[in-house]
Formats: C-alpha cells, sequence, structure tokens
C-alpha cells in the first residue's frame, strides 16, 4: 500500500462553478438510478481539475454531500486511489514511470533530470511554484521506455538530454509536444518492421 | 509469420486512422445486423468454436463465460464491463486498441451485450489513459451519431448504451471483482468468489467481464468464422494475440502475431534482436511481471502460448514480454516489481500486504549483497505464505516473480549474500525473532 496524506493547508470551503455542476450532472446521469455514489470517481477528478490538480477536505465533504453518501466513503475513495492528489502539486505535474521495463531502459536518468531541474525530493515544489515530480509505478507505455507523463499527456522514448529539455520547457511555461522522442510512429518497431508494410506504404 | 491478411488489427500502429469511416474500410459494423440475426446461440458456439480464450491475463474460454449469463432476463438487468484497466508491467495493448481500433471495441461490445443480453455497457479503462480514454470516447460519439449503437443499434433492434468509468491509478482494479467494486464508487478491493460475477454482479446483477482485446476480436472473428480462428496457433490455444515486446531490445514494439509463436522468432524478428546479443540473454519475463521469469537456456525453445508456457511453470498472462540482458542486475529487477506489488496491494489480506513489503525489502538487501544465508530460504518461505492465502490472485501475482527467482538465480543470490545467519545455534524457531529473547532462552 502507498502513504497518502492530505495537505495540512486545506482552503475552508469548496464548490463547484457552473461547468463542473454540468459535467457531475451528466456523469451521475450515466449510472443506474440510486446508483448516484458509482459517480464519486469521476466527480472526484472533476474537483482535483477545477482545484489546481489536487482535492482539499472540502471538496470531499461537498462530494458526499452532492452524491449523498456518507463523507468517509469519499475519503476512503479519495485515499485509496493514488491518481488524487491530496496535496498541492505543480501545474505542471510530472510523473516518471521508474517500474521495470521502464528501469532496465534508464529510468534512473529521467528521475536524475527530474531532481537537476525540478526539486531536489519528489512532491515537492519547484521554486517557482510551477512544477513538481515523482516517481510513479507502471503507467502501461512499456515498449516506449523510458518514459514519463506529464499532467495528461505521455513523452515516451527518452533519455536524460531529452528530459531536461522537456523540464526546460515547462518550467518556462510551455507545453512540449507528447508522444516518442525519437521520432518513431506509435508502437510499432523503430527500424526494420515487417508487418503491415502494404498499409504503411500505401 | 502471420500473413497480413490474418491479422485483425489492422490498424495497429495507425497507419488508417481511427475515425469510423477507415474502420468501415477495414470491415467494421458492415453487417453487424447479420450476425446479430443469426441468433445469441449461434454467437456463443461460434465463440466456443474459435476456443477463444480471455486475453486479459488468465486465458478463460470467452464463450464459456458468456455462457453463464442466466438465459432469461429476471428482475435483475444484465450488464457487460469491459476491463481496460491494463497496469500489469511490462503490458500496453489494450492502449493501442483504445486509441486506434476503438470501433473494433465498440462493435464488440454490441454483439457481446446482444450475446448475454446487457444493454448498458461500462468500460473501465485506467485513469492514466485519459487521453486514450478521450479518442474512446469520440469514437462512441460518431458511433451514436451513425446510430450504430444507441436505441436500435446498427438496426439490430437491440438498444445499447456505453460508458467509459475512469480509474485512478489502482492496479488492483484490473482484478474483476474489485473493478466491480471501483465502478459502485467503492474503494478496489477484491470480492470473494463465489458468488461470480456472472451471477452477482455489479449492483448485484449479473455481470459478463471482458478484457478489451477479447471484446475486440469478437466481431472478426463471427465474420470470418470460428475454424478460421481456431486453425491459428494450436489447440486449445488458438488464434492471435498483441505480444508487447519491451526491455533491452533493439526495436521495443507491439505486434500481433500468432499464438505458440517461438519466442525467439518475436525477439529477433519483430524486436531486433536482444542488446548485445542473443548470447547476452539473461531472462525473460513473458507474460506481465507477475509472470515467473524463464532463463536464457530455455528461450532458446520457448513457444509463446497458455499451455506450453504452464508446463515451464510460468504463464502467458497479458503476453508483456519483458527481455532482461547480462547487464542488469536480475535480483534487482525483481526487487523493483516487488515494490511495485508492495505499492499496489490493496490491504485487505494480511498476508499481501505484509508479505508484499516483506519480499521487498528482503530483495533490496538481497541485491546489496546484505543478506545472510538463511535468508535465501526463509525469502521462499515468505512467498509460500503469501500465495494461496489471499482473496484474488494478487498474491500469487506477487510471489511467483520471486518464486521464479528463486528457482533460476538461487546461485547468484547465494553468491552475493553469504554472510553467516545472526542465529547461529539451529534451534526450532520458524522465524528470526529478537536476539535478546533467544540469547536468554538459550543462556
Amino acid at each position: 500500500m502507498s502513504l497518502r496524506r492530505p495537505s495540512k493547508d486545506q482552503p475552508e470551503n469548496f464548490e463547484f462553478n457552473s461547468s463542473s455542476l454540468e459535467a457531475a450532472k451528466s456523469i451521475v446521469a450515466q449510472y443506474p438510478e440510486g446508483k448516484q455514489q458509482s459517480g464519486v470517481m469521476a466527480l472526484l477528478y472533476i474537483a482535483q481539475r477545477q482545484n489546481n490538480n489536487w482535492i482539499p477536505l472540502a471538496a470531499i465533504k461537498y462530494i458526499a454531500k452532492f452524491l449523498d453518501m456518507p463523507y468517509i466513503k469519499v475519503y476512503e475513495v479519495a485515499t485509496f486511489y493514488t491518481m488524487y492528489n491530496l496535496s498541492p502539486v505543480g501545474k505542471f505535474f510530472v510523473q516518471v514511470c521508474t517500474t521495470t521495463p521502464c528501469m532496465i531502459r534508464g529510468a534512473n536518468k529521467l528521475v536524475e533530470a527530474c531532481k537537476e531541474k525540478i526539486s531536489e525530493n519528489e512532491s515537492e515544489l519547484s521554486s517557482d511554484k510551477n512544477c513538481s515530480w515523482m516517481e510513479v509505478e507502471c503507467l502501461g507505455a512499456c515498449v516506449n521506455a523510458p518514459m514519463m507523463q506529464i499532467n495528461d499527456d505521455y513523452y515516451e522514448d527518452l533519455d536524460k538530454e531529452k528530459t531536461l529539455k522537456i523540464l526546460d520547457k515547462i518550467l518556462k511555461g510551455e507545453n512540449p509536444k507528447s508522444g516518442s522522442y525519437r521520432g518513431r510512429v506509435n508502437n510499432e518497431p523503430e527500424n526494420g518492421r515487417k508487418t503491415l508494410m502494404d498499409l504503411k506504404n500505401a | 509469420m502471420l500473413k497480413d491478411k490474418d491479422r485483425i488489427f489492422q490498424n495497429l500502429y495507425n497507419d488508417m486512422g481511427s475515425d469510423v469511416n477507415s474502420s468501415k474500410k477495414r470491415g467494421d459494423w458492415v453487417d453487424t445486423k447479420n450476425i446479430t440475426d443469426k441468433g445469441r446461440d449461434w454467437i456463443i458456439n461460434e465463440i466456443k468454436e474459435s476456443q477463444l480464450r480471455g486475453r486479459g491475463g488468465a486465458g478463460f474460454p470467452t464463450g464459456l463465460k458468456w455462457s453463464f449469463a442466466p438465459k432469461e432476463v429476471g428482475s435483475r438487468p444484465h450488464y457487460l464491463v469491459i476491463n481496460g484497466d491494463e497496469s500489469e508491467p511490462g503490458t500496453c495493448k489494450d492502449r493501442d486498441i483504445l486509441r486506434f481500433e476503438p470501433h473494433k471495441l465498440i462493435e464488440g461490445c454490441l454483439i457481446a451485450s446482444y450475446a448475454v443480453q446487457a444493454h448498458v455497457c461500462y468500460i473501465y479503462i485506467r485513469g492514466e489513459y485519459f487521453v486514450d480514454g478521450q479518442k474512446l470516447q469520440a469514437a462512441i460519439d460518431e458511433a451514436y451519431e451513425k446510430k450504430l449503437i444507441g436505441k436500435n443499434a446498427s438496426g439490430t433492434g437491440w438498444d445499447l448504451d456505453i460508458y467509459i468509468h475512469y480509474g485512478a491509478g489502482a492496479y488492483i482494479c484490473g482484478e474483476e471483482t474489485a473493478l466491480l467494486e471501483s465502478i459502485e464508487g467503492k474503494k478496489g478491493q477484491p470480492r470473494l468468489k463465489p458468488p461470480f460475477p456472472a451471477l452477482i454482479g455489479l449492483y448485484g446483477c449479473p455481470t459478463i467481464i471482458n478484457n478489451v482485446e477479447t471484446i475486440a476480436v469478437v466481431s472478426t472473428i463471427l465474420r470470418r468464422g470460428g475454424k478460421w480462428f481456431a486453425s491459428l496457433g494450436r489447440d486449445k490455444n488458438t488464434g492471435t494475440k498483441i505480444f508487447c515486446i519491451s526491455g533491452n531490445v533493439n526495436n521495443p514494439c507491439n505486434v500481433e502475431e500468432e499464438m505458440n509463436i517461438p519466442l525467439k522468432e518475436l525477439i529477433e524478428v519483430h524486436a531486433g534482436g536482444v542488446i548485445g546479443g542473443w548470447e547476452n540473454l539473461q531472462a525473460v519475463i513473458p507474460g506481465g511481471s507477475s509472470m515467473p521469469l524463464i532463463p536464457q537456456e530455455k528461450c532458446e525453445t520457448l513457444t509463446m502460448d497458455f499451455d506450453s508456457l504452464m508446463a515451464e511453470k510460468s504463464g502467458l498472462g497479458t503476453a508483456g514480454i519483458v527481455v532482461i540482458n547480462k547487464d542488469q542486475d536480475i535480483i534487482k529487477c525483481m526487487a523493483r516489481i516487488a515494490r511495485f506489488y508492495k505499492h499496489e496491494s490493496c490491504g485487505q489480506c494480511t498476508p499481501c500486504r505484509e508479505g508484499s513489503g516483506w519480499m521487498w525489502r528482503m530483495l533490496e538487501r538481497m541485491a546489496a549483497g546484505e543478506a545472510t544465508k538463511d535468508e535465501v530460504e526463509m525469502l521462499g518461505d515468505v512467498t509460500n505464505q503469501i500465495s494461496g492465502h489471499t482473496i484474488c490472485a494478487f498474491g500469487e501475482g506477487s510471489s511467483w516473480p520471486v518464486q521464479g527467482l528463486l528457482r533460476h538465480f538461487k546461485k547468484e543470490i547465494e553468491k552475493r549474500n553469504n554472510l553467516d545467519p545472526i542465529v547461529q545455534k539451529k534451534i526450532d524457531i520458524p522465524y528470526l525473532v529478537d536476539q535478546h529473547l533467544l540469547d536468554k532462552k538459550n543462556a
């Protein structure tokens, strides 16, 4: 299990804004009547997006009321799943995969780059409070290892140099291009592709 | 090598685009009504005849699973749930289906929903695949617009609604009952089986749960016939499969190949060979991190299917092949996998919650050469205390890779860790306890 702790600094109040409210209502409509509890995961995401990528306790209370659930049930969900950030993270939230398939292709170099550019320790805001990074478990892009995720996007086929360049960009507030950084197309073998050649050449 | 015309996922590398029109060119959605007109029994029989086995890891026969759904819909509605919570290290096949072949999946959902009489289908996607999920959502919207799903889907007279449910970074939600808990808005902790989800599943209703890849191949099987699918591979291990080859190879890639293909062919032909040459190969994890590794000497002749890997005391799992060459420290690699399981244990059963951390800490010390001689046996003992003593298969999944390491690389561990045991006198205690207690007793 992983250690999950809510932030010490908590805002007093939280409320969905109008667009969040609309999204939340359409989520609840996806589930059968009386099963609105199913929407809790999606609603936590909505709250996280609205609140600079983290979930304050006030939002957990608000969602519990919204879905007519006990507070503790929402708290359980928010602390069980690791993608809900319970304390502030940077506007650019860098997650480096270091599980074995990435590790054996040099994910530790990516970690080094993050330490150099962003902060010495993981889950610590950079000096300009715009970035933070952490090591995560397998992100499911193993054939594009080593890779990292910044907010929603995947950055694949990296090495230390390329990572430093990407981090430089986000520190300047730019959005670097996502996808493979060795210029290959999706998941095909980089050179010497043997299958579906007619389609490739078509 | 499999002929290109027999590949089901023609757009695996996105040469053609994933929208509905290009999908139609590949044969999706062209005669869905003809398939459903042949009836439920025909569909299930044809899938049984194709001997399709679930692609999510366990390899359960899909036709059989569908036949477990109640024949008549009673007071409780039926549900179809698609498992796209692909989190097994080494596996990234479902992601390509979600983003490049979404219409194969959606059409498969319609056919499967019809076969098991479900009007609502939930597709559970891991939260990290948000962008890929958005692509699937775009495809679903497209399908609604063209009336391929929704009321009277594709003119079949069947109503179907498809919704995406995002996970949030819990590996355990790939376990089918944990996935149901997660959709119900709870912590993803697995349920006891029985009752099986086919009778009591989502919201207590009959529920059929299938992997993304399993459902995505269904429409092609029904078009080309179960016999065609069964003619590929070998008996009981039929058809094609997307293999993900990662790790120390020259060209890591996803490739769709026939079942029972030699491992060496996959690595040498498709993945461009091991870095440093075949001789530099140390071991291969054949089916995602929870399957025991296979040492180099066996890789020479190994064929990739469910039963032949079972015979090697490993498994095909999700067919995520991780190649580890001799430049890597094999104990460190396994220690990292143990850390993954320690991180992802849901905490419900004590043997797994405590044992996974125990294995990780022991392996880290062994990788650093800080363990004593007797701890190697103890590690094996810990794995046996976990596997088989938990609610779900996570216990096995976390202990198998360690058992595989002990089976094939015990010498390596012993060579590095030859410190003398702290307890010198052999007395009958199962585990190392506090030294001072022993001293008193022995005084």
